[in-house]
């Protein structure tokens, strides 16, 4: 029972910490129309985790870099003018198969692929807390701390710039936010989800929500339930957790933007 | 002392030279628009000037600490982005809701709301980029096609509160505009761009230049009467000019996404 308790207190505070980080940072990907990029970014991390074992670095290290790499070259792309939808695909794949790839390399080094695919919240040790902590103060620090610079630039980069802000700069803030997210939450709900967990939950807020600051807030509180009802229905119907967690987010979209139509003023 | 200065500017985007050799500069409490037809370089010549766009070649001077309010041709909300007014205005800055208050009064709005920004008018959400422009306290306010989208009382009504805007702040206004017939009347001085400076000066010199003319055509007449009876006469009977003008109405400028396209008289007797 002892056992139990620790190992689930371990995962409630991982994910919720975990879920409450990415809220606002899923906010500027749905508001940038980003989801694609932080997909992309997502992907290419298990090269990050193939590069940890080849090079015994812990794999936070690993992934970041790589997850770094990833976002930046996709902003040095974008700020060229390239079309980026086919090129996203063409990135986010071929970084995710080449991952595979070199990580059945290390066949003698026993790791559980599928754990780094759909994360493994369960195994979260109490050693990984302190890359969790630092990681997560980091990304909400960032985005507190350039919140405004970053929503004026959304709305509109002349603007921002006349105001005295650059906007490649904001850029990069939001890029390493990301690669930090990805890098955290490759552990905790996997590189395939991750993406949905930014996401998902600032879809289901926007319903919800007047200001940018209200819609982070909902989306950190809709992301928190949807990690514990999640940990709750895998542990009770012994389903994957990552998975469990992305459906409840799920349902938590569906039923907020039903609410929403019936209120007249739905997801356009 | 001029507020800014460009001097020799040569701007490219993507390859193509889309200004050369421009010659610029806004003294303080002036009302300074630039005309020119579409795909002319207007915007580039903003956007260079606020800095978002660095010049091919020339020099760009500011003077220090200038305070620039910057109103776009268009602002696209996201439909994700959930936005009031009231948190629209302060951005990048928070400011006492005093200073809000005053800012919306200046630019005419009624009172600043919670009303979303994509349920407002097109005239509501000029007034609205111009209170938050104001709230700076800008000694040079730059508008890019400030009335795009709205009727022609409306874009009159707005010259209008620019007008008012300078007399009671003193800031320099650099307009853009590529609808003469109202913004003449609210301008000290006109240059006129087809990718370098056809020709500058008063309202009424640059309307009866000849480079003027070929570049506008058979509208300058009208133009230029319009010009006049706007300056002598009460201001507010805008039903007189209708037939110079064929106004398309558009959407708001929210909406407005597109590459523009000819999208009135003026333009069409370009082609």
């Amino acid at each position: 029972m002892e056992m139990f308790d620790a190992f689930l207190v371990r995962a409630i505070l991982a994910g919720v910490a975990l879920s409450l980080a990415a809220a606002p940072l899923g906010c500027f990907v749905v508001w940038r129309r980003m989801a694609y990029f932080g997909d992309a970014t997502a992907h290419a991390s298990i090269l990050g985790v193939a590069l940890s074992l080849a090079f015994a670095l812990p794999v936070f290290i690993g992934v970041l870099l790589i997850a770094l790499a990833m976002a930046l070259a996709i902003s040095a792309l974008q700020a060229r003018g390239q079309t980026l939808d086919t090129l996203l695909g063409v990135m986010a794949h071929s970084t995710l198969a080449l991952g595979l790839v070199t990580v059945s390399f290390f066949s003698d080094v026993r790791i559980d692929l599928m754990a780094y695919l759909f994360g493994d919240i369960l195994s979260v040790a109490w050693s990984d807390f302190l890359w969790i902590g630092l990681g997560l103060f980091l990304v909400v620090g960032l985005l507190g701390w350039r919140w405004s610079a970053l929503l004026t630039c959304t709305l509109n980069r002349d603007l921002a710039q006349a105001e005295g802000i650059n906007p490649k700069r904001e850029q990069l803030v939001l890029t390493l936010a990301l690669a930090l997210i990805v890098a955290l939450g490759i552990q905790i709900v996997g590189a395939i989800l991750i993406a949905a967990l930014l996401i998902i939950p600032a879809a289901a807020a926007r319903n919800f929500a007047n200001t940018p600051e209200a819609m982070a807030l909902i989306a950190a509180a809709f992301g928190a339930c949807a990690t514990l009802g999640g940990l709750a229905a895998s542990l009770h119907w012994d389903t994957p957790t990552g998975p469990s967690i992305i459906c409840c987010a799920a349902a938590l979209f569906f039923t907020s933007t039903l609410l929403g139509a019936l209120r007249g003023r739905g997801l356009s | 002392m001029s507020l800014i200065t460009a001097k020799n500017l040569s701007v490219a985007l993507n390859g193509r030279t889309v200004l050369q050799n421009v010659d610029l500069s806004i003294s303080s409490a002036e009302i300074l628009t630039v005309i020119g037809p579409n795909g002319s370089g207007k915007t580039t010549l903003l956007r260079s000037l606020i800095g978002s766009i660095t010049p091919l070649k020339g020099a760009l001077t500011r003077q220090a600490g200038l305070r620039i309010g910057y109103v776009p041709q268009k602002l696209h909300i996201d439909a994700t982005l959930p936005l009031t007014v009231s948190r629209f205005m302060a951005l990048p800055r928070r400011v006492p809701a005093k200073d809000l208050e005053a800012a919306a009064a200046q630019a005419g709005l009624g009172h600043v709301s919670q009303a979303q920004l994509s349920q407002l008018s097109g005239g509501q959400f000029q007034r609205v980029l111009l209170a938050r422009a104001l709230l700076c306290r800008p000694q040079l306010l730059i508008l890019d096609e400030p009335t795009q989208g709205l009727d022609h009382s409306g874009a009159a009504a707005f010259y209008r509160q620019i007008e008012t805007v300078r007399q009671n702040t003193g800031c320099a206004v650099l307009l853009v505009s590529h609808d003469l017939h109202v913004v003449m009347a609210a301008s000290d001085r006109v240059i006129c761009l087809n990718g370098h400076v056809c020709c500058q000066g008063s309202p009424e010199q640059v309307a009866s230049s000849p480079e003027y003319q070929t570049l506008f055509g058979a509208s300058t007449d009208g133009a230029m009467a319009l010009y006049r009876h706007e300056h002598d006469h009460d201001h507010d009977h805008d039903d007189h000019h209708d037939h110079h003008h064929n106004d398309h109405p558009r959407g708001p400028v929210a909406t407005v996404t597109g590459p523009k396209v000819a999208p009135d008289a003026n333009a069409k007797e370009l082609a």
